[in-house]
């Protein structure tokens, strides 16, 4: 359920900036009460902009599709949400259940990362596709058309037969063509593909990653891409925000972030996935195993497992601030935040 | 083999698939059952409450009585037929009573979660530890003998099984993507759970009815047996096993042997069917899955 707090500032249901179509700041998120309350989240803030492709990056476990959910006001039950979440100017944690609804109908659509396990068996695919339309409004026919053209655009071969089909009679990339066919039907301000690639093989996963990118330019829609998948998110996204037990740990280009991490984490991430590219580089795992927020220690949250950390990690959750990286290969690192007290030492 | 598509060979193989031969005499049987009960005005050769004291006791075979008469002399053949309407309806009306409230307050038990389902689950749980013979014999004895009491009180004792199944399939399916697929796209939990989930729990539901209707006729029999239920002139199976309790003492077995054996191959066949049933719904919606 969602809390229903009084704004204690009177700032809350203040619109959001209008060239963001998500805008959370300061989300903390909190499941249970009193002294067997559990932290998910603390003060994530992350911003998409209309035709931005944001990715969402971390390990398991890190909270990325947990705030993915939170920004469509799908909070695990019990949870207690505080800070902002605002989608296309709404503010979903404020927002009541029937404006929460018609956003998103309307405003927002999501991309799961199984195509198979998100459509119901048992429905056909013309179903799926047109029932959305219908429930708002659009009579049968103009729907169906509407499906179809949709499938065209997706590149689904024989719409026409495919409506009539059921899920289990496609392959998953097929399938999660047809996802993204409905997740965009409403033309949404805001898409959010958790690990939409995730359950597919290689070259399908670069069809589909293609196929999002052509939808997106063509209807200035933004992505908020959540993956646990480096290279590919900087590949694809704008900017990327790297989540570490319920936080983000740090903001940058996608450029940027892969040739100049500030933050040890990242860094340890990028050595810790292999490359086809250069020369042979033995992967490092990261020592230790990722910690939810409630079992992270004190200070940063990182420290147990940073080769860099001292005492002084301990003082204090590190705040995420402006940090501009200089390398030989990157000049500048404008709008790049990181939560470290020391970022030059991360930085190879 | 040949070279087929793989869509296409998922659809023919559907359709080819065999029928095992003993869920193909259940439905025949079944059929049959259904039939006679229709028909059973025009198929019994004699009234059903028609005494004749001077056959009473005739032997299966006899002239007139193709399976014999009872110790009133009543033909045991027309009572069969005329007892299997009840016999097979009081069951049905069972399964259809106890199907509606247990899916009705599993889903939302299920789906409500909190104290919503506290509150049912553990209503649930007090009905679940009353049995239903008794309930049924204590409905009986408040509103009298006839079918609609013993109905009433078997489908509220038969409730929790049902309600209990639907609640746990439906939490379990509850957490699979799709129904979150459908809350993003802005549908109400209503109709997510109505129009999505119950659809994927159909087939469990189908076979735990088919399982609850066996039960519910042979609960229903016991109470006939007891002289809980219908009212002595009109015939059911049950009652007229009861009614021959004395005719298998004076050596005329069949009285009571045939009622029996028709309540057993009844229960047997929906057994069988419904399994069948449960199963091939499930293998059609998880194909390819």
């Amino acid at each position: 359920m969602l809390a229903k707090k009084d704004a204690p500032d009177g700032t809350r249901r203040a619109a959001a900036v209008p060239d963001t179509v998500l805008d959370v700041s300061g989300l903390g998120l909190t499941i249970g009460a009193g002294a067997r309350a559990v932290p998910l989240l603390a003060d994530v803030t992350v911003r998409v902009a209309p035709g931005e492709t944001v990715g969402l990056v971390g390990e398991s476990g890190s909270g990325k599709s947990l705030t993915a959910r939170a920004a469509l006001g799908m909070t695990p039950r019990g949870a207690r949400a505080t800070g902002k979440i605002a989608v296309a100017g709404v503010d979903v944690l404020t927002a009541g259940r029937a404006d929460l609804r018609e956003l998103r109908r309307t405003r927002v659509s999501m991309v799961f990362q199984d195509p198979r396990a998100s459509l119901n068996p048992v429905r056909r695919i013309g179903d799926y596709l047109t029932e959305g339309l219908r429930a708002g409004g659009v009579p049968a026919r103009d729907a169906a058309a509407r499906a179809l053209d949709l499938l065209g655009q997706v590149g689904i071969r024989d719409p026409r037969g495919a409506l009539r089909r059921y899920p289990h009679e496609f392959s998953g990339g097929m399938l999660q063509r047809v996802v993204i066919a409905g997740a965009l039907s409403t033309e949404p301000a805001l898409l959010l593909a958790d690990e939409p690639t995730t359950a597919l093989d290689v070259t399908t996963q670069a069809e589909v990653i293609a196929l999002l990118k052509t939808l997106q330019s063509a209807h200035g829609t933004g992505i908020l891409f959540v993956t646990h998948d480096l290279d590919l998110a900087a590949a694809i996204c704008d900017r990327i925000y790297v989540m570490y037990a319920g936080r983000i740990v740090e903001e940058a280009a996608g450029t940027t972030l892969f040739e100049a991490p500030a933050h040890p984490y990242t860094r340890a991430l990028l050595e810790a996935s292999p490359s086809v590219h250069g020369d042979k580089v033995a992967i490092r795992a990261i020592e230790g195993r990722p910690k939810p927020l409630a079992e992270a220690p004190d200070g940063c949250a990182f420290r147990d497992r940073c080769p860099l950390a001292d005492d002084a990690c301990a003082a204090e959750v590190p705040a995420l601030r402006a940090h501009t990286v200089r390398t030989d290969t990157v000049r500048t690192g404008a709008g790049s935040r990181v939560a470290c007290v020391r970022p030059e030492e991360a930085t190879p | 083999m040949t070279l087929t598509i793989p869509a296409l060979r998922a659809k023919n193989v559907r359709r080819r698939r065999r029928t095992p031969l003993a869920v193909g005499l259940a439905a025949a049987f079944l059929l049959a059952v259904v039939a006679a009960a229709v028909l059973a005005p025009a198929l019994a050769p004699h009234s059903p409450d028609g005494t004749d004291l001077l056959n009473s006791l005739a032997p299966p075979g006899s002239e007139g009585h193709l399976l014999g008469t009872d110790s009133a002399g009543r033909d045991v053949l027309s009572r069969l037929l005329h007892g299997a309407r009840l016999s097979l309806l009081a069951p049905l009306g069972v399964v259809l009573l106890s199907g509606v409230l247990g899916t009705v307050i599993g889903l939302t038990a299920a789906r409500a979660g909190g104290w919503a389902d506290a509150v049912l689950s553990r209503g649930m749980d007090i009905v679940f530890a009353f049995p239903g013979l008794l309930l049924a014999m204590l409905v009986v004895a408040v509103f009298g003998p006839g079918p609609a009491g013993p109905i009433c009180a078997l489908s509220v004792s038969y409730t929790p099984f049902i309600g209990r199944m639907v609640r746990s399939l439906a939490i379990q399916e509850g957490t699979r993507p799709y129904i979150d697929g459908y809350r993003v796209m802005g549908f109400g939990e209503l109709w997510v759970t109505v129009r999505h989930l119950l659809p994927n729990i159909l087939p469990a539901l189908i076979a735990q009815s088919a399982l609850g209707f066996a039960h519910a006729l042979m609960d229903l029999a016991a109470l006939s047996y007891l002289g809980l239920g219908v009212r002595p002139p009109e015939a059911d199976w049950g009652s007229m096993l009861s009614q021959s309790q004395s005719a298998i003492l004076q050596g005329a077995p069949w009285s009571g042997l045939i009622p029996g054996i028709a309540i057993l191959l009844t229960v047997v066949s929906v057994n069988v069917l419904g399994e069948h049933i449960g199963g091939s719904i499930g293998r059609k919606t998880s194909e390819g899955t």
